[in-house]
């Protein structure tokens, strides 16, 4: 054993405080501790400069020190004229910023697009602040008042029915359809070899067509007096809000739930009938702007919301069908899933415009656009089922068996506790389909319509300002555009990702 | 007492060819508390979560508060709405509150008026004790706080029968003892229930009945004190000796 001697120690004078010897704070602090503290560090600083150097410097030359700002044609835009080399040669786009926003819209119809878009921003802008109240009448408001209404307005004309009308015609299309089926049979009868068997199951097709005609003819018989009676929309209007508002007060458990179902429903009612006056629909509505007309940013930005708007629904439905245990719904979603995640965008496309008026009866045709809307919905719609199978499989088993044990059915149980789960966890894939399918609304102009892409091409022929950089200026500005587009969209979601996941936090 | 609330009688289940439940019979009256033990894999939560039809089964039949539950499921939703249950991973819903966790139900499936479920929810979550975190996530919660919630949550729907599958074998000891607590009181305002547990404390004190459970068949059911005190077969008497230690 050794002895260990313990010394004692009493501080005399306390030690002041001094700065320290190297700065670690501030910018230079900053530059010393996180840009310069190692050789690998020294040189990826050096590296990250060059880069900016070599791009956001040309950049900003090329856009605003080069750039010519004023001009009435290309000669604004000429080397020789301007005195220095020139980069963006913005006079272009600002001559032909209306065909870039607009397409060929009519220049005197142009306030109805400008009106559609305040309108749509004053909707979702509220929709998107967290804070707000009247969520979910907002969200009717936008998801299902709005779009009508920007049909209206964009597109115009008026209506002559209403839903009595609608369904009446449906149904009458859907009853010709099998009479017409059944004749096809009865015809081919003739010449096959298996004629008899035809010939029997035709007119049996046939037979069932008539007797549909049958069962709906008091729903076109009452159609036929109301067009007849040259009422316009409003006793079809009267008619269907009774049949509606009957149904939903039977639905929602009669007088013992009391009469706010009712009363909604008739708000509702009196809502579309407002609409209905103050656009004079029962009277032509707006002039007609056929959507070959349509074009540049207005395009981009229909395809791209409807786009986003439908394939969500399209997508929870399938994901949802994937997991079924009904083997035809099942098989089914996989079908679907697989198909269409399976052929490119431009091959829909292409399929929806030209080969599918082949496939539809003869005197049903539909719109360029609506086409190209249907073909990206369905497409980006199989994506978005497959970015939530994901979120699906991540929520607990536990969870759905919790649900069920408190007695909630399948709906309540899927919609209440397992999708709004699911969803939280696959915000961002749904969002980067989002970014995705606005800008693959580029594609469309392959098809003959002119989004924003498809129109600056269009005004790069324009011999009145071919010069040097008039492509450039083109790309670079529609680039901005999409960029806020895209920008904001993935900024949002991380906003929305961070609020509904505060659970996580502990 | 001759009118049993839960009544369980042949009861057969197969996975694919492995037969979980084997010719099961039991009997639950009003009030009852029932301990259910026995080896892992003996199917003992398979048993409680064919009463409230969480699980199919094949043969026999089970009758909860006279509605009656046979091999094809009808009234499912009719049996589910009277019996209650606790998870042994609690199952909270995470992005709910306390509180949303426990006026979804009386909500969505009794239609009760949104004040009221929550003036019903908060008198149980007082009943647990846990009345000041209402508005808490349960992530940010203990699992001894999770699981009395969960408890909780299950009495909003007035259940006649209570279902626990090892309510306590997620929790650190020390939370243990606060969930038992719990299930005590309860039991001892009369709920009629079925534990799943290992707790022989538990047993001794509140169970009428204990039932073991050995290859998906009933070995032996008898009062607490003549199961532990003079077991009959050799498999209970391995078993007690394997956990009494
Ligand atoms: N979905 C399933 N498919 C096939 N076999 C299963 C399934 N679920 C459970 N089993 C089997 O059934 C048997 C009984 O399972 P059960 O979960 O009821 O046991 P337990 O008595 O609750 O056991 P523990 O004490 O471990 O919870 C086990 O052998 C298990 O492997
Ligand atoms: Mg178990």
């Amino acid at each position: 054993m050794t002895d260990i001697v313990a010394s004692s120690f009493v501080r005399q004078d306390l030690v002041a405080e001094r700065p320290a010897p190297v700065k670690t704070s501030g910018f230079v602090g900053f530059v010393r501790t996180r840009l310069l503290n190692s050789p690998t560090n020294i040189l990826l600083t050096i590296l990250g400069l060059l880069l900016v150097w070599y791009t956001v410097v040309p950049a900003i030359k090329f856009l605003l020190v080069d750039a010519v700002w004023s001009g009435k044609d290309r000669t604004a835009c000429l080397a020789e004229n301007a005195g220095h080399p020139v980069g963006a040669c913005w006079p272009f786009i600002q001559a032909k910023s209306t065909q870039l926003f607009y397409g060929f819209y009519p220049e005197a119809e142009r306030w109805r697009v400008n009106l559609t878009f305040a309108l749509g921003a004053v909707l979702l802008l509220p929709l998107l602040v967290p804070r707000l109240p009247a969520k979910s009448l907002n969200a009717g408001l936008f998801f299902f008042a709005f779009p009508a209404v920007a049909f209206f307005l964009l597109h115009g004309g008026g209506i002559t029915g209403f839903g009595v009308s609608w369904v009446a015609g449906l149904l009458q299309l859907f009853a010709d359809s099998i009479s017409g089926a059944g004749a096809i049979l009865v015809g081919l009868s003739k010449t096959s070899a298996a004629g008899p068997l035809l010939w029997a199951a035709g007119s049996l097709t046939a037979l069932i067509g008539t007797l549909l005609h049958w069962v709906i003819f008091p729903l076109t018989w009452l159609r036929d007096q109301m067009q007849a009676a040259g009422q316009g929309p409003w006793l079809d209007l009267s008619i269907t809000a009774v049949i509606v508002s009957v149904i939903l007060f039977m639905l929602g458990g009669g007088a013992r739930a009391g009469s706010r179902p009712l009363m909604a429903s008739l708000a509702t009612f009196a809502g579309i009938a407002a609409v209905i006056k103050l656009m004079g629909l029962d009277h032509g509505g707006l002039p007609i702007v056929d959507t070959r007309l349509w074009g540049g940013l207005l395009v981009t930005l229909v395809i791209a919301i409807t786009g986003i708007v439908a394939s969500l629904p399209i997508g929870i439905a399938l994901a949802l069908g994937r997991r079924s245990t009904i083997p035809l719904i099942r098989i089914f979603s996989i079908t679907y899933i697989e198909f269409w995640r399976g052929v490119p965008l431009i091959t829909v496309l292409f399929f929806a415009t030209y080969m599918l008026p082949l496939f539809l009866p003869g005197n049903f045709t539909v719109d360029g656009l609506v086409r190209a809307l249907i073909g990206v919905s369905l497409f980006t719609g199989a994506y978005q089922a497959e970015n939530l199978r994901g979120g699906l499989a991540a929520v607990p088993r536990g969870q759905s068996e919790a649900a069920s044990a408190l007695g909630l059915s399948w709906w309540k149980t899927t919609s209440l506790i397992v999708l709004p789960q699911a969803l939280r966890h696959v915000i961002p894939a749904i969002v980067n389909s989002f970014i995705s399918l606005f800008k693959d609304t580029s594609l469309v102009s392959i098809v003959a319509l002119f989004d924003l892409l498809g129109s600056l091409r269009a005004s790069f022929a324009d011999p009145v300002w071919t010069t040097p950089s008039t492509a450039f200026t083109g790309f670079a500005f529609i680039g901005i555009i999409y960029f806020i587009f895209c920008f904001g969209m993935s900024r949002y979601s991380l906003f929305v990702e961070r609020r509904l996941n505060a659970h996580r936090r502990n | 007492m001759s009118d049993p609330i839960v009544n369980i009688s042949g009861l057969n289940k197969w996975y694919g060819e492995f037969h979980v439940l084997r010719d099961i019979d039991l009997e639950v009256e009003k009030g009852e508390r029932i301990v259910i033990c026995g080896p892992s894999g003996s199917g003992k939560s398979t048993l409680i979560r064919c009463v409230n039809a969480l699980e199919e089964f094949q043969e026999g039949e089970i009758v909860v508060d006279g509605i009656e539950l046979g091999p094809n499921l009808k009234h499912v939703d009719a049996v589910r709405r009277e019996v209650g249950m606790v998870f042994q991973s609690f199952n909270l819903f995470p992005h709910l509150t306390v509180l949303d966790n426990c006026t979804l139900a009386p909500i969505w499936v009794r239609n009760i008026p949104k004040k009221d479920a929550e003036a019903t929810a908060m008198k149980f979550l007082e009943r647990v004790k846990i009345p000041h975190q209402a508005n808490k996530f349960p992530g940010q919660m203990s699992g001894g706080q999770q699981q009395r919630v969960a408890i909780a949550r299950a009495l909003t729907m007035n259940p006649k029968v209570m279902l626990f599958d090892e309510p306590t074998s997620a929790l650190d000891p020390e939370m243990v003892k606060e969930v038992l607590d719990t299930m005590v009181d309860l039991a001892e305002e009369g709920m009629t229930m079925l534990v799943v547990t290992h707790e022989m404390g538990f047993a001794k004190e509140v169970a009428n009945r204990v039932v073991f459970m050995d290859a998906g068949q009933i070995i032996e059911a008898n009062t607490p004190n003549e199961f532990f005190a003079a077991p009959q077969h050799a498999r209970t008497k391995l078993f007690l000796s394997q956990i009494l230690r």
